[in-house]
């Protein structure tokens, strides 16, 4: 199978699902960029080069470059969806959701439920999460905690090629509106990614790696740097399970109570912060429902409660990394009661 | 624009069906049988049916929190619509969405909308739906003088005019934005005005006179279906009632609304002028009015015979996970 990176498997995914249903269109800022400029079209292809080179192929009537404008960038995006097209609209980086939180939290999210069930929204607001490229403060949170905290959403969080690609296919055929959230740094991580389209179902998370000591749940990038964890855990005998949920509305519980029943041990790994988010949430559910298995505390990994900052050296010490999971690990395989 | 005899009976119709819902709403949400908040039309039925005339049932409309008349306008069931304000399960929107959030994608009716400014954006996205698969369609933006003051509101006319798609947007000035002036609210109260700025063209003209907004609403049509772009209608209008039914309305002058009823009253306009033209006979209009009357008492029988939600209702139409 061959090797793509996320980047490469995004746009494929796009192009796949353009090619097969024409009502899908491509809507934001710069997603091709260079409209009414001297230089040439496609001069961007979306900031960080995701969808480069689908003008070439859709042209502008789907391909469509947007004024920096992100209420009618989600609003028309909103409209489009429920009168006949299956807009994928881009919302460059989630930080910008403060500008038009209006339009997911009180249109799009509520449409389906208020109206009776008459209506479908069929919208895919793609978004880059994530910190670690020094983007400070408003271009670097992870804020699908607060798109998941909210019904009618459903929220996406890949952590590699293979999965960005099936699951933005489910994305776009859903009828629901889904928020898939990108981070931004991996893009670039490769992984066997098939040449024809398929589908990952949502709510059905991944077990990357078996293991019977811990379970450890990760989302996005912490996938990756769970994994690394999990190898030195290993060589000192402690076997991680590694869980990638994938979505986080729909969650799959029964992955997770599963886990944890047989492990009793759980650490949660999450880039957003820790007050009322998706770790917090999960910890929420484990106690409810998995209280008995329990063998020690859940911990949290999670970036600190701040804003992110733009140091390098401040910014490394708030993206949770493999030796702090590892710790966090440790900590808890070692608890008795 | 001369209008025929089955064109005048239809806007008279359907005027009237605006203004006798109304007034009938504000009796049973006074008599208790309606929930929540109801924000009546009454005085600016002129704008929605002088508008909606001109449009087709794959045409689309998005309105706003004061959304009776648009909705009975761009023809939503009158009986549907009731059932929805009582909160029954016959209503149209099962009685989950209420008065704010009467909606009818059949009927091109996207949604009353609870927050001002939340139509426009989504109007454009009609708009494009139709310029994309190479329809024929338009879209309209009804708004206030509220939402003229609203970013989403700038957004959308701009991102209009970039993406030169078939919407209007309508801004149904009633000098109120609930409570304030509409003096007060806007730096500049000229709102067609500011609406040129974005580069569209934008008129002005009286709500008072259904002919004045029909010929408006049809010249922004025919640009809108002929490929020529967006553009805007400011209507001067007057509101009846408070901002919503119950308002104590201390923001109005001495006997205002008693005067706006005796001088800005576009339905009794409406009649004088089909009447003194000889256009309609006032038996045509009685004939009207007996039949709309029916259809009212219909609607409120229709409603307060529906059937509550049943609990299960609770959790459906939305993806819960847990």
């Amino acid at each position: 199978m061959p090797l793509k990176s996320t980047r490469q498997a995004i746009n494929e995914a796009l192009a796949q699902e353009m090619r097969r249903d024409p009502r899908v269109i491509v809507i934001g800022e710069d997603v091709s960029g260079g409209a009414g400029t001297d230089g040439q079209r496609d001069a961007y292809g979306g900031v960080l080069g995701v969808t480069k080179g689908l003008i070439g192929e859709f042209g502008d009537r789907r391909i469509i470059d947007t004024p920096i404008t992100e209420s009618a960038i989600i609003g028309a995006a909103a409209g489009a969806a429920v009168t006949g097209l299956r807009p994928v609209a881009e919302l460059m980086f989630c930080d910008f959701l403060g500008v038009c939180f209006d339009q997911l939290l009180n249109q799009v999210a509520k449409f389906r439920y208020m109206f009776g069930g008459k209506v479908k929204t069929p919208l895919v607001v793609r978004t880059m999460i994530g910190a670690g490229r020094g983007a400070a403060a408003q271009h670097s949170q992870s804020l699908y905690q607060l798109f998941t905290a909210v019904p009618g959403l459903k929220v996406v969080v890949p952590s590699n090629a293979y999965d960005a690609k099936g699951l933005l296919i489910q994305a776009i055929r859903d009828d629901d509106p889904v928020i898939f959230c990108e981070h931004k740094l991996i893009y670039d991580l490769k992984s066997e990614v098939p040449d024809e389209a398929y589908r990952i179902a949502f709510g059905e998370a991944n077990i990357v790696r078996d293991g019977d000591d811990v379970t450890v749940i990760a989302l996005a990038r912490m996938v990756q740097f769970a994994e690394a964890a999990a190898t030195t855990l290993a060589s000192e005998g402690i076997e991680c399970e590694i869980i990638d949920p994938r979505t986080t509305s729909p969650l799959d519980v029964d992955t997770i109570i599963e886990s944890v029943e047989r492990t009793g041990r759980l650490v949660i790994v999450d880039e957003s912060t820790p007050r009322c988010g998706v770790a917090a949430d999960i910890s929420a559910i484990v106690v409810e429902q998995a209280f008995g298995a329990l063998k020690a505390p859940i911990r949290r990994v999670t970036a600190p409660h701040t804003p992110v900052p733009f140091s390098p050296n401040l910014e490394k010490l708030y993206i949770p990394d493999a030796g702090r999971i590892a710790d966090a690990v440790r900590q808890t395989h070692v608890f008795r009661r | 624009m001369q209008l025929s005899r089955e064109r005048l009976k239809r806007a008279y119709r359907d005027m009237v069906t605006i203004r006798s819902f109304e007034e009938r709403v504000h009796q049973e949400f006074t008599k208790g049988a309606i929930p929540g908040f109801v924000h009546l039309y009454a005085g600016e039925e002129a704008s929605a049916v002088g508008m909606c005339l001109h449009l087709r049932p794959d045409d689309y409309i998005a309105s706003t929190h004061r959304g009776h008349g648009h909705s009975i306008a761009k023809g939503c069931d009158v009986a549907g619509m009731m059932a929805e304000l009582f909160g029954r399960t016959n209503g149209l929107c099962g009685g989950k969405g209420g008065s704010m959030h009467i909606a009818d994608l059949d009927r091109g009716m996207l949604g009353a909308n609870g927050i001002v400014g939340g139509g426009p954006p989504l109007v454009v996205g009609a708009a494009l739906t139709a310029k994309t698969l190479g329809r024929d369609g338009v879209a309209v933006c009804f708004t206030g003088d509220g939402g003229s003051n609203q970013g989403t509101t700038f957004e959308a006319m701009n991102m209009a005019v970039v993406l030169k798609v078939p919407a209007i947007f309508v801004f149904e000035n009633n000098g109120y934005g609930e409570g304030t002036g509409h003096k007060y609210a806007a730096g500049n109260p000229d709102i067609a005005g500011r609406a040129a700025g974005f580069g569209l063209p934008a008129v002005r003209v009286s709500g008072d006179n259904f002919f004045a907004v029909h010929e408006a609403a049809g010249e922004a049509v025919a640009r809108a279906r002929a490929g020529l772009g967006p553009s805007v209608i400011e209507v001067d209008t007057v509101r009846f009632f408070g901002h919503h039914a119950g308002d104590a309305q201390l923001y109005r002058g001495k006997d205002e609304v008693k005067r706006l009823r005796e001088e800005r009253d576009c339905l009794k306009n409406f009649r004088q002028a089909v009447t003194e033209a000889a256009l309609l006979t006032p038996a045509d209009l009685a004939e009207i009015d007996a039949d709309v009357a029916q259809v009212i008492d219909n609607a409120v029988k229709t409603a307060s015979a529906g059937p509550l939600p049943a609990e299960a209702e609770l959790l459906t139409d939305v993806y819960v996970s847990y």
